[in-house]
């Protein structure tokens, strides 16, 4: 087994990068692989709660930096999901406690272990951010169809060009597909006009996300949710499957567009 | 393209149109006043060496995909050339 290091990463805050990482985790551990979710917002960790793992925290992604436990103490296992890992922020220390250097040891040490790691970036460009993206093979930008998240998600993407991670792929997380249809939401291909770098996900806003955060049950366990299809799509896209892009807007041949405008990166 | 319903632009439109600026310019690092600046000095240098019509001259910045470039379109006068004998 040599996993694939995957880091999700926005620039802005708030759109959505931690449910993204808990729900693609779920996704892809209820097709059968082995994945160990790495919090990477350390002093802000959130990735526990939002996987429901809060209460079984014992050691954290600083203590094995630092050599107070082994590697396997620190991955805490789901409660759904026996192949599921989750390997907590340390909440009371700041960024600086961790270098790229040490989140590349961390990643070769965990490639034999598993089939996919996933690195829950903090938002911003500095020092966590740089943590999060040095050990990835591939990096998923997370954005919303908003004015802010997207221009800062192309500076993102404008790093990881120069830093020369080749496999950037966009998640367009929350879109409502009513306001898209007024002209008063950005539509995912003005948004990948916009950024042109390949699209690997659009996910519609859907309160199921919010009720799946309050219960810490990622939503992409529930078969009903669209949001929660959405995640899984992605989490078959990263395994490589061809999936269409989810219908939001029967009406419009904008869908088909956006199939071909991907399709063609 | 303007709405049918009180001549104002949709909001998405707004935002689509105000990020391709602003992403250019973060992109370029180049802001709206050097842009400005650097066209006038465009028009001066060709305008020492060909006649230009420099109201009509057309320079901007645009994107493809995720590279810029510069476009310039510079309509140039005909000089009417004083027959020979």
């Amino acid at each position: 087994m040599t996993a694939q290091v995957i880091t999700i990463s926005s620039g802005k805050g708030g759109v959505g990068k931690t449910t993204t990482v808990a729900n693609i985790a779920v996704a892809l551990a209820a097709d059968g692989a082995k994945v160990v979710c790495v919090d990477g917002d350390i002093g802000l960790r959130n990735l526990d709660v939002v996987m429901g793992l809060e209460n079984r925290i014992v050691y954290d992604i600083v203590d094995v930096i630092e050599g107070r436990c082994k590697l396997r103490q620190a991955m805490i296992r789901d409660k759904h999901f026996p192949e599921l890992y989750l390997i907590p922020a340390a909440q009371t220390r700041d960024k600086n406690s961790v270098s790229p250097s040490d989140m590349t040891r961390l990643c070769n040490e965990l490639r034999p272990e598993a089939d996919f790691v996933l690195i829950d970036s903090p938002a911003g460009i500095e020092r966590g951010f740089r943590n999060a993206i040095a050990p990835a093979d591939r990096v998923l930008v997370v954005t919303n169809p908003e004015v802010s998240a997207v221009r800062d998600a192309d500076r993102v993407v404008g790093i990881l060009e120069a830093e020369e991670k080749r496999s950037t792929a966009l998640i367009i997380n929350r879109l409502n597909p009513i306001l898209v249809k007024q002209h008063d939401m950005l539509s995912a291909e003005d948004v990948l006009d916009l950024l042109g770098i390949q699209l690997i996900g659009i996910v519609p806003e859907d309160e199921g996300v919010l009720v799946g955060s309050n219960r810490g049950v990622p939503v992409a366990q529930d078969a009903k949710s669209r949001a929660g299809q959405a995640f899984r799509n992605i989490a078959k896209r990263i395994r490589g499957d061809e999936v269409p892009f989810l219908d939001l807007e029967k009406q419009s041949g904008l869908w088909d567009r956006i199939q071909k405008m991907a399709g063609k990166k | 393209m303007m709405s049918w319903f009180g001549g104002r632009k949709r909001s998405a439109e707004s935002a689509k149109e105000r990020l391709q600026l602003v992403l250019i310019h973060d992109r370029t690092d180049l802001s709206p006043a050097e842009l400005t600046a650097l066209k006038d000095e465009l028009i001066q240098v060709i305008s020492r060496h060909v006649d230009i019509d420099a109201d009509s001259v057309l320079i901007d910045l645009q994107h493809d995909g995720r590279s810029q470039r510069l476009v310039a379109d510079i309509p140039l006068r005909n000089v009417t050339r004083r027959s020979a004998g």
